[in-house]
């Protein structure tokens, strides 16, 4: 019921959507992530930033996804967003000014994929550490690379 | 007589260690809990003159590595190590802080002893209380074995690196 | 000395004080008061806490890197130990993700044991929550106490499961064995222990001047602060916005079994003491339910995609062989597809966002973990307060550095 209001009701700001297990998927371009979250945010109450994360098809053009996911507290209802980001330009609008709580999800994507989030003063590694070489969690980083701190004993 | 004298007073002053191990426990991970465990009421290491952790490195001479060590961390350990006073022990305790467990990725050291020596591993993921209290035993075993060089002319042990 | 020079993994804003009367103080990653490895950078101005700049990831140990290399059925070791204070509950909702991908039914005395055990692994989360607080705010007495409880769970929990703390206990369309001989008797007897043990915390802790003196007002906000943050589970409760996924989204069994959402006033430290104790008491009853509900029948789905052959069988004939080494060496095929499944785990909304690609392994697993956007939001909680109100501020928002930092 839900759902359906609201797919429609975004169908002009999205390229698509369709329905995975019960949960609402907008797969929209980068420049309207911020129109689409004010309306989730304040016509169907989307007040709780649940997380985001990137997934990474190296053989594909354009290379990420990044993927939302948003609850209504209201509602009791969620919705997926996703947007697809180039290797070249990774870069989307940062949601801090809007949830508290990207904060840290979007330091956690930068360190583990590399992508930027415009507007995002404070892009610190927060669970790798300074002087890190890459990033892990894109396909090509090898599992068993380390980049140790403190040298080994002999 | 002097080495007469010598080798009762390592029996005399590996017995006084033994039974007066302040733990350190450098807790991390999963393993923290069943330290928890092992020090409150049903398992109890005070029993064994093992019991009063104290939280800071510079009183303590049992440091215990309870769970995985990841890199951005080793450096942290390493400090914590090289601030406690001579004599000290290590326990690596769990499989994690012994050889990095089942993690073998660009995050996780390799065992403790790749950055601090280890006196004594516990293995387990994590380790049942009676497994800690075995190793506190064989560690107590071990310092009651050990050669002690406190007086003037002994050779001082060079600090292990 | 020998070593090397020591130099902090991840910079702070905070490197300099920005009046000079104010000191900058470093709290962690090994500190007696955080119980988990965090490190909280604090401006104080005398015993006040001006801002504060909370540093996690110590504990980062590529839990999304070695899913995508391991078979689905070897990554319920992993998931185990996000949260080690309450395993299966972690087991069970990736186990969800799973089933609900590959499309399973589970059998109804599964579904039954599921919630019960997602119950009572829920005591053993609280209590250790409020134990270690406690502890940490001195109070010994009400630590020791809950750590007789803790442990005589985990005790009841290695019969079943053979672990006292990691259990793996789950597998894909369904559990690893049934219930042992005699296993609710004993139940029934811890929970009764556990219910003498915590109305003794109560009498110890409730009325108490010094636990008041140092929870109640501390670290307030209101239903709006924690939703902006991200907060879920028993602290955006004790704001008094009863959000629960056993409720809003009934999964498992939670549908048929009686309770309530306990939720507090204020949202300050003390309600979320005591919301946690209000849910002991719930989850006691639900276990008690599910004791009732539960029925005599097989705990696994009989899905030759998921399950082993019969052992007797992989002896005997040429087909069962081949299909229990595919199963092993393979692993589970699960059809492509994505799937965000959210479970109520003691800290709050534990989501698991699976892609398959349709291979034996997981092409990208991430977790929505409660105690990472905790921290998230944990310095607007810690600032305008005192320094000795970190410590109770901490405890009750119970990080686990596993399921943080991942």
């Amino acid at each position: 019921m839900m759902n359906e209001t609201l797919t429609t009701a975004l169908a002009p700001l999205v390229d698509r959507s369709w329905d995975s297990f019960g949960m609402p998927v907008l797969e929209l371009q980068v420049a309207q992530l911020m129109p689409v979250v004010q309306r989730l945010r304040t016509e169907f109450g989307f007040t709780l930033f649940l997380d985001v994360t990137t997934v990474d098809y190296p053989a594909r053009q354009p290379r990420f996804d990044v993927v939302y996911h948003f609850m209504s507290a209201q509602h009791r209802s969620r919705v997926r967003l996703k947007l697809q980001v180039s290797e070249e330009a990774p870069v989307v609008p940062t949601l801090t000014g809007i949830f508290g709580s990207a904060r840290y999800m979007e330091r956690e994507v930068h360190d583990m994929y590399g992508i930027r989030f415009d507007g995002n003063a404070d892009l610190r590694p927060i669970l790798l550490y300074e002087g890190f070489v890459g990033h892990p969690l894109r396909k090509d980083y090898p599992m068993e690379q380390e980049q140790p701190i403190v040298p080994y004993r002999k | 007589m002097m080495e007469y004298l010598t080798t009762r007073k390592d029996d005399l002053v590996g017995w006084v260690r033994k039974f007066s191990l302040f733990p350190y426990p450098f807790v991390t991970a999963c393993c923290g809990m069943e330290f928890m465990s092992v020090s409150s009421t049903l398992y109890d290491t005070d029993r064994f003159g093992a019991a009063l952790p104290r939280f800071t490195p510079r009183q303590s001479d049992l440091l215990m590595v309870v769970g995985t060590v990841s890199h951005k961390q080793a450096q942290v350990i390493k400090k914590i190590y090289d601030q406690m006073c001579e004599p000290k022990w290590v326990m690596a305790f769990g499989a994690c802080a012994t050889s990095g467990g089942f993690y073998r990725n660009y995050a996780v050291l390799q065992g403790v002893d790749k950055v601090i020596p280890v006196d004594i591993y516990v293995p387990g993921c994590p380790p049942r209380p009676e497994t800690v209290i075995d190793a506190i035993l064989m560690l107590q075993e071990k310092i009651a074995n050990d050669h002690h060089p406190i007086l003037p002319y002994e050779q001082q042990t060079p600090p292990r690196v | 000395m020998s070593g090397v020079e020591f130099k902090p993994p991840v910079s702070s804003w905070l490197e300099e004080a920005a009046d000079p009367n104010h000191v900058v103080v470093n709290i962690g990653p090994s500190h007696p008061a955080t119980h988990g490895t965090i490190q909280i950078i604090a401006e104080i101005d005398g015993e006040s806490v001006k801002r504060a700049d909370i540093h996690c990831g110590y504990l980062h140990r590529g839990f999304e890197k070695e899913a995508e290399h391991h078979t689905y059925h070897n990554v319920i070791p992993y998931t185990d130990r996000l949260n080690y204070c309450s395993a299966l509950n972690n087991n069970f909702a990736y186990a969800d993700a799973v089933e609900q991908l590959l499309g399973i039914e589970l059998t109804p005395r599964c579904i039954v044991l599921r919630t019960l055990l997602s119950e009572y692994n829920r005591i053993a989360d609280h209590v250790t929550c409020v134990a270690a607080s406690v502890m940490e705010m001195g109070g010994m007495t009400a630590f020791l106490y809950l750590m007789t409880v803790r442990d005589y769970i985990f005790e009841h929990l290695n019969h079943l499961t053979g672990a006292r703390l990691t259990y793996s206990y789950v597998r894909i369309g369904g559990l690893a064995r049934d219930l042992p001989d005699g296993w609710l008797e004993r139940l029934e007897e811890v929970l009764v222990f556990t219910e003498e043990y915590v109305a003794r915390i109560h009498g110890m802790l409730d009325r108490n001047r010094i636990f008041i003196g140092r929870t109640r007002n501390v670290a307030k906000m209101t239903p709006e602060h924690a939703l902006n943050w991200g907060y879920t589970g028993p602290i955006l409760r004790s704001t008094g916005l009863a959000m629960d996924l056993r409720k809003d989204s009934p999964y498992l069994a939670y549908p048929e079994l009686d309770f309530e959402v306990p939720v507090g006033i204020k949202g300050d430290n003390y309600d979320r003491y005591y919301v946690r104790m209000c849910e002991i008491d719930e989850s006691i009853s639900m276990v008690r339910q599910c004791v009732q509900m539960l029925k005599p029948g097989p705990v696994s789905v009989k899905d030759p995609r998921v399950m082993l052959p019969e052992k007797q069988l992989v002896y005997n004939q040429i087909e069962s062989l081949i299909h229990h080494f595919k199963l092993v060496m393979d692993g589970i095929q699960v059809p492509a597809g994505e799937i965000y499944v959210s479970h109520e785990a003691p800290n709050g909304e534990l989501g698991f966002y699976l892609i398959s690609d349709g291979s034996g392994r997981p092409y990208k697993l991430h977790v929505r973990s409660p105690s990472f956007s905790h921290m998230g939001g944990m310095h607007t909680l810690l600032e305008g307060y005192q320094v000795s109100d970190i410590v109770p501020t901490f405890g009750s928002m119970n990080m686990i550095g596993g399921e943080c930092d991942r």
